[in-house]
């Protein structure tokens, strides 16, 4: 027996001693990478595997934790007098993984590429606003197209992300995709999908240096394997766990925890269909709802109850916007629409369950709620693609749960693409709410457009065409020793993990 | 040879019916991978262009036929969400789950066989009831809560096994092949073999149990209806031992119906790889699978099923020859 178990024992130890190198950073991570190119196909718009593309890539911008705007790859930017032509100022001394120096060719190209509808960009609609496009010494100039006023806060978004020309031309996009390489502050070294992936400190980069040599993303999806990695010291790091379990880990020896409201926020869709076109019931719903008790008793607090689609990191949120918890007032609006608690109003609610934390749980509670006041709603469980499906069509339920990520923080990418009618993602579809939004696309002066969209906000709360509940808060746990910056947006940068 | 032939027949039949099902089921269920990949502000015309340039802008049966087509030449299209060509990631993540059911397959078969033969040899009630209890409960608890268990207990009482992962991240491999298993136990390198077994062993342990269960149900059964057959009583008159009656007689005519369980199994096996690999990170085709329906990667989800399906008749095929080769009355059959 002692031979069998032999070779076993030695490479178990052999682990022991690995885990006590002090260079490399293990994150247990919530979501699998299955693609290095961050601008084109599903993995581009997933806002949870960004945290691995902001560690090997630089974007046009970058935002601090705080979800501020700082330099990336571009130091300086702006438009000119009459918004008819922007400048991009690329910056000095950044080089790619292979050694190359990062030049506003890879710039322009980037932006070129990911405004063409044959590359497959998700979001070609905005970079095609930008052409003709003009290079003198590190300043690019550019015309506008379509003048749209976040294209800047977007060049810190989804898809975002300067890409090697030459290597990229060279290689194509399948040798991209097996060997990639970015500006960013860590390189590919080794990628198994559904796995891991293990990056090396690059040396050259423009930046700090990160402190960890080595990185290793575990791709864990499910949740009680990503406890039991950063419980056994598999793992230094990990997020999104119960929160029970954050609880627990957190006030172990030998392991801390950090939460933080991230730019994430959990809402009832409501469609403008059947007896949701009914202020009164719409009305009642909102009212009926105590999200304070939903945050205490399911969240054990980590959550921020919200009113708007705005949360209190957002360039539009304003505290002077809110909806009361009122049963009362719920019952009053009810019962001048004929319904009752004997009577309710019914409709069918739609929900995911899992995909977030106690989602089915919480619209569980909302549902007990409204029945209170008179409010029949039948659950119905729908998983993501579904939800994704439905909402493109504008089929969704008369009441539908989701969540919903802005980490620019910008009112258009909030309140602007989920209530605007034409938008494949609104599920309000009504000419006095486009009627407010319409104008604010092309907006110029910054100020008037918050503004607008507070506006917005609070005729959407009065009325009540969508039911913000509550902005998610992201767990992370960490083993002793070390230093995390949580951000806003949601990211677990190891460039942003230090050792005490 | 026309046995041959109208095998080889069956099985283009069938996977041309499992292609068909699959490829409309697919494309009527709910959710679409370009309304997945949809992000805020993207407009119809966004949404226009994506499905053409992914070919969905197409009937379904003239997508059909153009996968038909491009299959005949051995290409299964590219993976929306891996950019890779389909045929290349199956190939890639094959060997990992070959290696994992076999392994998980001579776990359940010497489990089985241990326990089945111990208790029909001690011929004594606790054993019987030992083994009865044990293969009732591996078979009541299934092998994703299995897979949760070892986890539990790994963090209680073996926090040096690993849990995720084929091998250790922080250590370069190299392997000319995608089974490390196997080419490390052929390049003799019995070191990296141990250290592949400690990362292999929780994931195989927990899809092989309840396979275990149900071999050992049916193998002890069998045992025990042989044991009671007027051939093992001329054995034991002869003064063979209870022991080597098991084993020489009774064990031979046991096979048979251990074979048909086991090869139906076994393709229950490979199903369970989806939820397994995606518990322990291990990057085989079942997680690979599981992210491609999550992300409605439809060419990649397609050719999944082709090749589980090609594996399933595949295994039919050899448990009939297993059956035909230990039943000699199926050799001679007309």
């Amino acid at each position: 027996m002692k031979k069998l178990l032999g070779p076993l024992a030695g490479t178990a130890l052999a682990a022991n001693v690995a885990f006590a190198d002090d260079s490399t950073l293990t994150i247990a991570y919530n979501v699998s990478l299955p693609s290095w190119d961050a601008t084109v196909g599903v993995s581009a718009v997933n806002p949870t595997i960004q945290s691995i593309y902001k560690s090997v890539y630089d974007q046009y911008i970058d935002q601090n934790p705080d979800l501020s705007f700082r330099p990336g790859l571009l130091t300086e930017w702006g438009w000119n007098e009459d918004r008819s032509k922007v400048f991009m100022e690329v910056r000095e001394g950044a080089s790619w993984h292979n050694g190359d120096s990062v030049t506003p060719a890879d710039v322009v190209w980037s932006l070129e590429r990911a405004g063409k509808e044959e590359t497959g960009n998700p979001i070609q609609f905005l970079w095609s606003t930008l052409g003709n496009f003009t290079v003198d010494g590190n300043r690019i100039e550019a015309d506008v197209l379509r003048f749209d006023p976040t294209i800047f806060k977007w060049m810190a978004f989804l898809t975002a992300y300067v890409l090697p020309k030459d290597y990229y031309t060279e290689v194509g996009a399948e040798g991209f995709e097996k060997a990639p390489i970015g500006s960013g502050p860590y390189k590919v070294d080794e990628y198994v999908a559904n796995s891991f992936v293990r990056l090396k400190r690059y040396d050259g980069y423009w930046g700090d240096a990160p402190e960890f040599e080595t990185v290793i993303f575990k791709f864990l999806p499910d949740a009680s394997a990503r406890v039991a990695e950063v419980e056994t010291g598999a793992s230094d790091i990990t997020l999104e766990i119960p929160y029970e379990e954050y609880d627990r880990l957190a006030a172990k020896d030998g392991l801390n925890g950090v939460t933080t409201p991230v730019s994430d926020i959990g809402m009832i869709f409501i469609n403008d269909v059947g007896v949701m076109e009914d202020a009164n019931v719409r009305k009642a719903a909102a009212h009926a709802i105590n999200k304070n008790l939903i945050v205490d008793r399911l969240l054990r607090g980590y959550g921020v109850p919200i009113d708007t689609l705005q949360a209190p990191e957002y360039a539009a949120f304003t505290a002077e916007t809110t909806v009361a918890y009122d049963p009362e007032r719920s019952k009053e609006l009810l019962a001048a629409s004929g319904y009752s608690p004997d009577n309710p109003v019914k409709f069918k609610i739609q929900t995911t369950r899992g995909f977030k934390p106690k989602d089915y749980e919480m619209i569980q509670a909302v549902t007990g709620m409204w029945k209170r006041v008179g409010i029949e709603a039948e659950i119905e469980v729908y998983e993501i693609a579904k939800h994704f499906d439905l909402r493109a069509r504008d089929a969704l339920a008369p009441a539908a749960f989701y969540n919903w990520g802005n980490s620019i923080g910008d009112p258009s990418t909030s309140t602007g693409f989920s209530m605007f009618g034409p938008s494949p993602h609104s599920t309000w579809d009504t000419d006095d709410v486009d009627a407010m939004i319409g104008p604010l696309w092309g907006e110029d002066d910054e100020d008037a457009r918050i503004a607008g969209y507070q506006k917005v906000d609070a005729y959407i709360a009065e009325n009540a065409m969508v039911i913000p509940l509550l902005q998610f808060v992201q767990p992370i746990v960490y083993r002793d020793g070390l230093s995390v910056t949580p951000h806003v947006a949601n990211f677990l940068l190891p460039q942003n993990v230090s050792r005490n | 040879m026309a046995r041959l032939l109208v095998t080889i027949g069956s099985i283009f039949l069938t996977l041309l019916g499992v292609s068909v099902v699959t490829f409309v089921i697919l494309r009527l269920v709910p959710g679409d991978p370009i309304s997945m990949m949809l992000p805020p502000g993207a407009t119809d015309e966004v949404r226009a262009n994506l499905e053409r340039l992914y070919g969905l802008d197409r009937s379904i049966p003239a997508q059909y036929v153009i996968w038909l087509r491009n299959v005949a030449w051995l290409d299964f299209g590219m993976s929306t969400q891996f950019r890779l060509p389909v045929m290349e990631i199956i190939l890639d993540r094959l060997p990992a789950t070959l290696e994992l059911v076999l392994l998980a397959s001579l776990i359940a078969l010497a489990l089985a066989f241990a326990f089945s033969i111990l208790a029909v040899w001690l011929q004594v009630d606790s054993a019987t009831l030992a083994t009865d209890g044990l293969a009732g409960l591996a078979q009541a608890i299934p092998d994703f809560l299995w897979a949760l268990i070892f986890i539990l207990a790994v963090t209680l009482f073996a926090p040096m096994m690993p849990i995720s992962g084929r091998f250790d991240p922080r250590t370069a491999q190299d392997f000319a092949t995608n089974f490390y298993l196997l080419e490390s136990l052929v390049t003799f390198r019995f070191d990296a073999f141990a250290e592949l077994m400690r990362y292999a062993v929780l994931p195989a342990l927990a899809l092989g149990l309840p396979l275990a269960a149900g071999i050992t149900r049916v193998l002890k059964g069998a045992l025990e209806e042989a044991m009671a057959q007027d051939y093992v009583m001329l054995a034991q008159t002869k003064g063979k031992s209870r022991l080597g009656i098991v084993l020489g007689e009774a064990l031979r005519n046991a096979m048979i119906p251990t074979i048909a369980l086991t090869s139906v199994q076994l393709t229950f096996l490979i199903g369970g790889t989806v939820l397994i690999e995606r518990q322990f990170s291990w990057p085989g085709i079942g997680s690979t699978a599981i992210s491609a329906v999550i992300n409605r990667d439809l060419p990649l989800i397609q050719g999944i099923v082709l090749v589980f399906a090609l594996i399933f008749i595949l295994i039919n095929l050899a448990s009939n020859e297993l059956y035909r080769a230990a039943d000699p009355r199926l050799r001679t059959a007309r």
